[in-house]
């Protein structure tokens, strides 16, 4: 396995926001993390990448145990956060936030495999004449689009990604799904949480559903398609 | 030369010299602010004590040039203590634990140069070289004052490039607007945190000394400045360099003129001037936050 989560807590304050959460994801895999507003899936991926300390469980990387290092030390091992709010730079150009993803601040040339501004502009065409505007300028999608940019440009072996097609418009939204389609065609595995159903299942090959603050329900896409017990209590309202 | 007009100019001057040390010493308190979210309450008593350093040095080896240099190093390696030891602790306990280990550390500044200083008004002496006045088309400038504007913008341009042409001074900007972001994106966001905090406080320091032979050193330095800096920051923007050299220009000239033109309100004006800057623009002149 390239991550494996093993019965994480978490706690804001004293409300336990994730209990005794498990998943994993195999390398290069798509997996998709869904279920219901408030349940723990943004909690998840904060808990694993650091941002969050879990008070209890493991979290394995690579086989290596990364629970609750510092968040710079686990985006090293490997792992790319592409967080709910988007969270670029306002006050940094375009070039300058791909290049605050670039481990080291040096990109490395000497690897073909390795993400260069010229492949990012190849993904995301949009941002070839817009390299020295200010990031803060971009519409909604084209936000998304960096934020997601930015932490290729960081050679993630796993990219977790937290409702990139949010607030998007539907033309936004399938080129959000293409884009990753072909990360994940090109080798990265993807820890997806997502809103629009659609979109999760024509990307991932495996799925959790969360209920309140745990896991509810874990199968492929094929098992979740075929089980509408399942979407009706984990997912529709 | 008209008289009056010379003595216009010399309060400039005079208001221009202010107005630089202040930026020195609230460019580090608003990036600490900025970066961190630590409205650090002992700032200017490190500006302070580095003034007290000064003192010492010129004291023991004779050279302000040595206390120039020395005094605000030291004074940095104290704020990095502060930083590394005493306030990550209480970072956990969220903004009001910063806010009252700061005043506690500028209430043990204050005891501390009191206890081994004693309370007068000690003199430091400006170099030989600096003293008296120089003669520039037909005026006479302080050139001690020259040269501490001149100081104060060489410091400003090496902040500006390396903030801005720097891979160091981009990650800085970007940890302005998001420290954990950055974090997550693979660097480490505590070394720079310490730099921040050193540079910080190393420029505080080199304001402490560069304002000694002109103040005197005397534990109420901190107060004066502790309150215009922190007005500057306010105002300026929280976080945003260019706000604070603006604003500390302005204040440093409102404070020298006031005193000139309208000395039984020198005192308020500052704060005059607070209020109205921030009745227009509530988030100061370039503050992205509240
Ligand atoms: N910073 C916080 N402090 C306290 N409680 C929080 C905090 N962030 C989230 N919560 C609570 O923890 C629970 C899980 O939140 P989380 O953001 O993980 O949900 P989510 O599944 O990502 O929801 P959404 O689909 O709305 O993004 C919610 O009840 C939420 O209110
Ligand atoms: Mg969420």
């Amino acid at each position: 396995m390239l991550l494996e989560v093993t019965n994480l807590n978490t706690y804001y304050g004293h409300s336990h926001a994730l209990q005794d959460m498990s998943l994993t994801v195999a390398p290069g895999e798509v997996v998709a993390l869904l279920g219901r507003n408030g349940m723990g899936k943004s909690t998840t991926l904060k808990s694993i990448m650091g941002l969050l300390k879990p008070r209890s469980g493991r979290v394995l990387f690579d086989d290596r145990e990364i629970t609750g290092l510092a968040p710079f030390k686990i985006a090293k091992a490997g792992i790319g956060y592409v967080p709910e709010e988007r969270r670029i730079f306002p006050t940094l150009s375009v070039l300058d936030n791909l290049m605050m993803g670039v481990k080291g601040g040096k990109i490395d040339k000497s690897n073909p495999e390795a993400w260069t501004i010229e492949k990012i502009f190849e993904h995301f065409p949009f941002m070839k004449e817009r390299t020295h505007q200010k990031g803060g300028h971009l519409s909604g999608g084209e936000q998304q689009m960096l934020t997601i940019g930015r932490t290729l440009m960081g050679n993630p072996k796993l990219l977790m990604v937290d409702e990139p097609t949010e607030g998007l418009s539907p033309i936004m939204v399938k080129e959000v799904r293409d884009v990753l389609r072909k990360i994940s065609q090109s080798g990265i595995a993807i820890l997806l949480v997502e809103h629009n159903l659609k979109v999760a299942m024509s990307v991932a090959t495996r799925v959790y559903l969360m209920a309140k603050a745990r896991l509810g329900f874990a199968g492929t896409v094929a098992e979740l398609a075929a089980n509408p017990e399942v979407r009706a209590k984990y997912l529709e309202v | 030369m008209d008289a009056s007009v010379a003595m216009y100019v010399a309060q400039g001057i005079h208001g221009l010299a202010y107005g630089m040390v202040l930026f020195l010493v609230a460019s580090g308190l608003t990036l600490i602010f900025g970066m961190m979210g630590v409205l650090n309450l002992a700032h200017a008593s490190f500006f302070m004590l580095s003034a007290y350093f000064g003192y010492q040095m010129v004291a023991w080896t004779g050279s302000f040039w040595a206390a120039l240099l020395v005094a605000p190093v030291i004074t940095a390696v104290f704020g990095i203590l502060l930083e590394r030891f005493l306030l990550k602790k209480v970072h956990a306990f969220g903004h009001m634990g910063e806010l009252i280990l700061t005043v506690g550390v500028s209430l043990i500044v204050l005891d501390g140069v009191k206890a081994v200083w004693g309370t007068e008004s000690l003199p430091l002496k400006m170099p030989p070289v600096l003293e008296g006045l120089v003669q520039i088309a037909g005026m006479q400038y302080p050139i001690y004052r020259l040269f501490i504007i001149a100081m104060a913008l060489v410091l400003l341009g090496i902040l500006s490039l390396v903030l801005f042409k720097t891979r160091l001074g981009m990650v800085v900007r970007a940890a302005v607007s998001d420290a954990e972001m950055v974090n997550a994106l693979g660097i480490n966001v505590p070394l720079v945190f310490m730099f921040v905090f050193g540079v910080g406080t190393w420029m505080a320091g080199v304001a402490g000394v560069a304002i000694a032979p002109i103040l005197t050193v005397f534990p109420g330095l901190a107060d004066q400045m502790g309150m215009d800096a922190f007005i500057v920051v306010v105002v300026g923007g929280f976080g945003s360099l260019g706000g604070a050299f603006l604003v500390s220009i302005i204040g440093g000239l409102i404070s020298s003129y006031g005193v000139q033109f309208l000395s039984q309100y020198a005192a308020v004006l500052m704060f005059v001037f607070m209020a109205v800057a921030l009745a227009i623009k509530p988030k100061g002149l370039f503050g992205e936050r509240d």
